[in-house]
């Protein structure tokens, strides 16, 4: 095939449907864009020549033809539509309730979804987001979104630059919006390019033949919004890479000091303290909120903190702390320090640190014979009183519970309900007698015991979650983010109008075209040729029916 | 003013609101009676959309009184954001008016600003406090814009379907006039939902279940006689209806139970009288709606489908997807989580992104593009009512 | 311009073009490959059978056990079931008595090496002394190692050979049979 000569004198690229200058539909090219079952011109694209649609060779052409194809494209949107859908039926691995039965997937689906939930989770479907077919079906929609796009930008751009304001009567006469007047007054034309003129458009007149267009640039407004998606989901690619982005969970403890993770040594952070407040149950307007919730309802998690700089970071040597940043951190109120953003995630009330335990004589006048402190996060295995006793631990159980067999045991690592099994010596005595204590629990194991335990005094603390990220590529998903707005904006909150005003012999040929609000361009025509002889456009679509 | 004071007007504001609009509703249609509403505007409809702006003014009394009150905007929980999206309809369906001055639109679109509004009143409705992961001024500019968008959204589907009312055609039945009549009858339903819970709440019918959820003792009030009890749950009231059976143990979420039996109720009130209209009419309701129908020009319904698309669809997207990320950015430390909800927004923008490619580039016009908006709006009332009521996920608060 | 030169000039465009979307497409297609294999290497940061097992350094507590520290790499030549466990969890108390009944008959060939995850070395030191064990028990009281290896539920049984490859992961109770199975499979071949 060779280019194509218009009569208009322009010379096409081949494929083209529609003369790039006059407009004159290029016989033999019509099935192209359907023009040869229709009345009235498919104008998208301008009807100029998709290059996909001209080659066919090479593996890479048919390639890219595959791939710059709208119907493909929309295809993959329905695709990704469908198994976004699918997975959403289930709750995902990450959603499975804590207070699940067991949180293990494999036994989790089938467990409370029965063989519906077998099969959800053999598919994968558990972790569909993250699987390789969901990534790989996003991946291509961002390919198709590339080659669709420079595939039609090129031509649309080279189309809207080349146009003529002197249009072939064909392209007029099938445009949706169309009037031929016989015979009009001399100065029907300047009038009506003057009101053009008035409303923002840009007038050309070659010889007579008129063309007023505005708000092209709106036509540009689907490439830009691309673009915006393009870095979005290079963004996407980005944050999968470790040096873009970081994310670890820390548990610290009320008081404690601990080194944050991920900052290999150089930050650390303390809490001061946790703090979980409620709102108010007899409060005025929230009270009969809270009544039907039957609980409290939180008002704010908290944990007071402090971080601090590792200096002189000597092997073996304790770092010199400094203090860099005392903050509160909130839910909704993320701290900021260095590199790093700290999230209030998570908390564990009503953890011990420490108990305290009296000596008492069994039948004295209750007394304390002595006193002394367990340290619950390292326990010492004997305490040597300065009354003589000796205590031993013999067993420690940080989350006391009886297990099936009626033995005591620990149900968690974690001091929530501490039991202890005390070996007590009194003062030069080789023989202990056995004490059992824990909270509500002081059990003589013999019988004849002729001292007790009892708790004097306890603390208690509560830990607190913190996640620590660190994600270079926020910037990348808001820059990406605010391209596509100004993209969608710009390609639909403004529409693209041309009016086309030909002569003829004593008269006027007139249609006008625009990508959407065709309400609107007819309103401004009606403006422009108010009182003038010039007929009103019609509407000349063929809707489906 | 006490807060006590303010919620009553807000709540006395709410119920004008919702007379007004139905009030308005009849004028617009009496525009499709008035032949000449084309180019000069009836009189009707200037009084419809008089009143329409009078009601969303009384309802937007509702909300900044309830704001007041509360101390945050009333959009925390999903009575009050349901009733926002009513509200957003309204207003959407407001700026509509003014570009195309199309009167039937009214009829269509109070209606079902009006079924929304209706349906949030199954929520609990009292102000409730903020959780710390809600308190945040992200609140109210990620829900407004959200709901505002769809608002939107939703007139495109009214457009849309009183496009297909007015352009499929009746004379044989086919696909097409199956799926259009399953369409209406999805509105009986609604329909049915308003005239049960109203009756029922017209006679102060109440029935209190106890049942155990997340090993905890609850107490949930049935304002419709239980055809479905709750799972595991024992009837309190003596003399009230004894569940025909209990709702199924996977339905989660706070009141599964009492939603799933309103949800049997709107059914079997919504079909009754659908069955009713279908003895009284003789001919399929979209048959019997379509010469009524006949002066509205399709070309500018389907312009307006389209319109409120293209305008709909970046408020969307601004609201659903980029303000949405940010604050879950701020508040959850991660801006996306496929959490359900935010997987039905996306599975709502990849739609009308598709609907907007099949426009633009494959030339669905008219009737095609007419099925799109109606598929876009069921999108965005599963992700209302199933997505809530069924899917469990950080958005269930209420 | 010639006929001549028109050819020369539409082939040059043509190749122009194609060099254009090759270079295109190869770069969409990196992208592509670049992200699904970033995906699945983060699956991947779990240790499976076939990697080589993380090194770590960890103060063994065990007073029955010579050894003061155990330093995975130091125990090449040696294969090495590592284990890990907590005093609170009842199916790491089931396999105990297992892992001790099978440890003096291959002590020669394969370390058990039982990481527990306690918070106090007190507990430890009392559950040693009920269970009788001999084998070394590494304290991992910061977690670092558990994060290392990405462990979730305990028990979690690594098995790995001489040359420090994983050679199976086990999550889940051992039975004596299964763990003896397992033992046989990392003995350095003589």
């Amino acid at each position: 095939m060779n280019k194509i000569k218009c009569e208009c004198g322009h010379v096409n690229p081949e494929g083209t449907v529609l003369c790039e200058a006059c407009g004159k539909p290029i016989e033999g090219n019509q099935h192209i864009d359907g023009n040869d079952e229709k009345k009235l011109l498919n104008m998208r694209y301008e009807g100029s020549a998709r290059r996909s649609q001209t080659y066919n060779k090479s593996i890479i052409d048919k390639t890219w033809g595959f791939f710059s194809s709208v119907k493909v494209g929309v295809w993959l949107i329905v695709l990704a539509l469908i198994a976004s859908a699918l997975g959403s039926i289930l709750p995902q691995e990450m959603y499975i309730p804590a207070d699940a039965p067991s949180r293990d997937p494999a036994i989790f689906y089938e467990e409370r979804y029965g063989v519906f939930g077998l099969i959800f989770y053999q598919l994968g479907f558990h972790n569909l987001y993250s699987s390789w077919w969901y990534m790989l079906l996003i991946a291509l929609i961002g390919v198709s979104l590339v080659i669709c796009s420079i595939d039609r930008f090129v031509p649309l751009y080279k189309a809207l630059k080349k146009q003529k304001a002197k249009r072939h009567s064909t392209f007029l006469r099938r445009q949706r919006l169309f009037s031929e007047t016989e015979s009009i007054n001399e100065n029907d034309l300047d009038t009506v390019k003057e009101r053009l003129k008035k409303q923002r458009y840009k007038v050309r007149d070659e010889d007579g033949h008129i063309l007023a267009e505005k708000g092209r640039f709106s036509r540009w407004g689907p490439y830009v919004n691309h673009i915006g998606l393009i870095i979005i989901l290079l963004a996407a690619i980005l944050r999968m890479t470790p040096i873009m982005y970081l994310d670890e969970y820390i548990w610290i403890r009320e008081g404690e000091q601990l080194v944050i993770p991920g900052t290999e040594g150089q930050f650390y952070i303390e809490n001061e303290q946790f703090l979980l407040e409620n709102h108010d149950p007899n409060d005025e307007v929230f009270g009969e909120a809270i009544e039907m919730e039957g609980e409290m309802i939180a008002s704010n998690y908290q944990t007071d903190l402090i971080i601090y700089e590792a200096k002189n970071d000597v092997a073996g040597a304790d770092p010199d702390l400094e203090k860099i940043v005392e903050d509160e951190l909130r839910m909704n109120h993320p701290v900021k320090f260095d590199r790093y953003t700290l999230y209030q995630s998570g908390y564990q009330l009503n953890e011990f640190s420490n108990m305290s335990f009296d000596i008492v004589e069994e039948d004295g006048d209750g007394e304390a014979l002595g006193t002394f402190t367990v340290d619950l996060s390292s326990p010492e295995t004997s305490y040597e009183l300065d009354s003589g006793f000796q205590v031993e631990v013999s067993q420690y159980f940080p989350d006391f519970y009886m297990d099936e067999d009626g033995n005591p045991a620990s149900e968690t690592n974690f001091p929530r309900n501490p039991g202890f099994v005390f070996l007590v010596y009194p003062p030069e005595s080789d023989t202990a007698e056995v004490s059992f204590i824990g909270i509500g629990r002081n059990i003589d194991a013999t019988g004849d015991n002729n001292y007790s335990l009892s708790i004097n005094d306890f603390d208690m603390r509560a830990a607190s979650g913190i996640t620590v990220r660190v994600d270079y590529t926020l910037p990348f998903f808001g820059l990406g983010a605010a391209i596509f707005m100004i993209g969608v904006i710009q390609g639909m909150y403004w529409q693209h109008r041309r009016i086309w005003l030909r002569p003829t012999s004593d008269g006027v040929m007139l249609a006008a075209h625009t990508n959407k609000n065709w309400h609107g361009v007819q309103k401004d025509i009606e403006k422009a040729i108010d009182g003038t002889k010039i007929n009103m456009v019609e509407d000349q679509q063929e809707l489906d029916e | 003013m006490s807060t006590s004071m303010l919620l009553d007007i807000s709540n006395a504001m709410l119920f004008t609101a919702f007379i007004l609009y139905l009030i308005a509703t009849f004028f617009f249609g009496a525009t499709i009676r008035d032949k000449r509403s084309k180019h000069k505007k009836g009189i009707a409809g200037k009084i419809g959309i008089t009143i329409t702006i009078i009601g969303f003014l009384a309802q937007l009394v509702y909300f900044i009184t309830r704001w007041m009150a509360s101390g945050h905007a009333p959009v925390s929980n999903l009575f009050e954001f349901t009733t926002f999206l009513g509200m957003s309809i309204v207003l959407a369906f407001i700026i509509i008016y003014f570009i195309y001055k199309t009167g039937v639109l009214g009829l269509f679109a109070l209606p079902v600003a009006m079924i929304i509004i209706a349906y949030a009143s199954i929520f609990p409705t009292e102000v409730s406090p903020l959780v710390p992961s809600l308190q945040s001024y992200w609140l109210q500019i990620h829900v407004i814009t959200v709901s505002l968008g769809q608002g939107i959204l939703a007139i495109s589907f009214v457009a849309g379907l009183i496009y297909l009312i007015r352009q499929i055609d009746q004379t044989v039945r086919s696909k097409r006039t199956t799926w259009l009549e399953i369409v209406l009858f999805t509105i009986f339903l609604f329909i049915g939902f308003i005239v049960s819970t109203s009756i029922f709440n017209f006679m102060d019918y109440e029935a209190t279940f106890e049942y155990t959820e997340q090993n905890a003792l609850t107490t949930t009030e049935y304002h419709l006689p239980a055809i479905a009890g709750p799972a595991g749950g024992e009837l309190m009231t003596e003399g009230a209806m004894e569940p025909w059976f209990e709702a199924p143990g996977w339905m989660q979420g706070e009141d599964a139970g009492r939603k799933f039996n309103t949800v049997i109720w709107s059914f079997l009130t919504g079909t009754l009288i659908y069955l009713l209209a279908r003895l009284v009419l003789r001919k399929r309701i979209g048959k019997a709606m379509q010469p009524l129908l006949k002066n509205v020009k399709p070309d500018l319904l389907d312009e307006i489908n389209y319109r409120s698309v293209t305008i709909g669809f970046p408020v969307f997207t601004l609201g659903g997807l980029i303000f949405a990320s940010i604050w879950a950015q701020i508040a959850w430390d991660r801006f996306w989580g496929w959490d359900p909800k935010e997987v039905w927004a996306l599975i709502t923008w990849f739609f009308y992104a598709a609907y907007l490619h099949l426009r633009l580039s494959r030339g669905w016009h008219g009737e095609k593009s007419a099925w799109l908006a109606v598929g876009g709006f069921a999108i965005i009332l599963f992700n209302l009512i199933v997505v809530n009521l069924v899917f469990a996920g950080l958005h269930s608060y209420a | 311009m010639s006929l001549d030169e028109r050819k020369r000039n539409k082939k040059n465009k043509k190749k122009n073009r194609l060099i254009f979307r090759s270079a295109v497409l190869a770069i969409l297609l990196g992208a592509v490959i670049f992200a699904l294999v970033n995906n699945l290497q983060q699956d991947n940061n779990i240790y499976r059978a076939g990697d080589q097992a993380p090194d770590f350094k960890l103060e063994q507590v065990s007073e029955n056990n010579d050894l003061e520290t155990i330093q995975l790499s130091e125990l090449q030549g040696k294969g090495v079931m590592l284990n890990f466990w907590g005093t609170w969890c009842e199916p790491c108390k089931d396999e105990m008595p297992y892992m001790e009944e099978l440890y003096p008959k291959y002590k020669d060939e394969i370390e058990i090496v039982a990481v527990s995850l306690d918070a106090t070395e007190l507990v430890i030191h009392r559950f040693i002394d009920s269970y009788g064990l001999s084998f070394p028990i590494p304290h991992d009281a910061t977690g670092e190692v558990k994060d290392l290896y990405k462990i979730g539920p305990i028990p979690s049984t690594f098995f790995i050979d001489p040359e420090g490859e994983i050679v199976e992961v086990v999550e889940g109770a051992l039975s004596l049979e299964s763990l003896e199975g397992h033992l046989q499979e990392i003995r350095p071949a003589s």
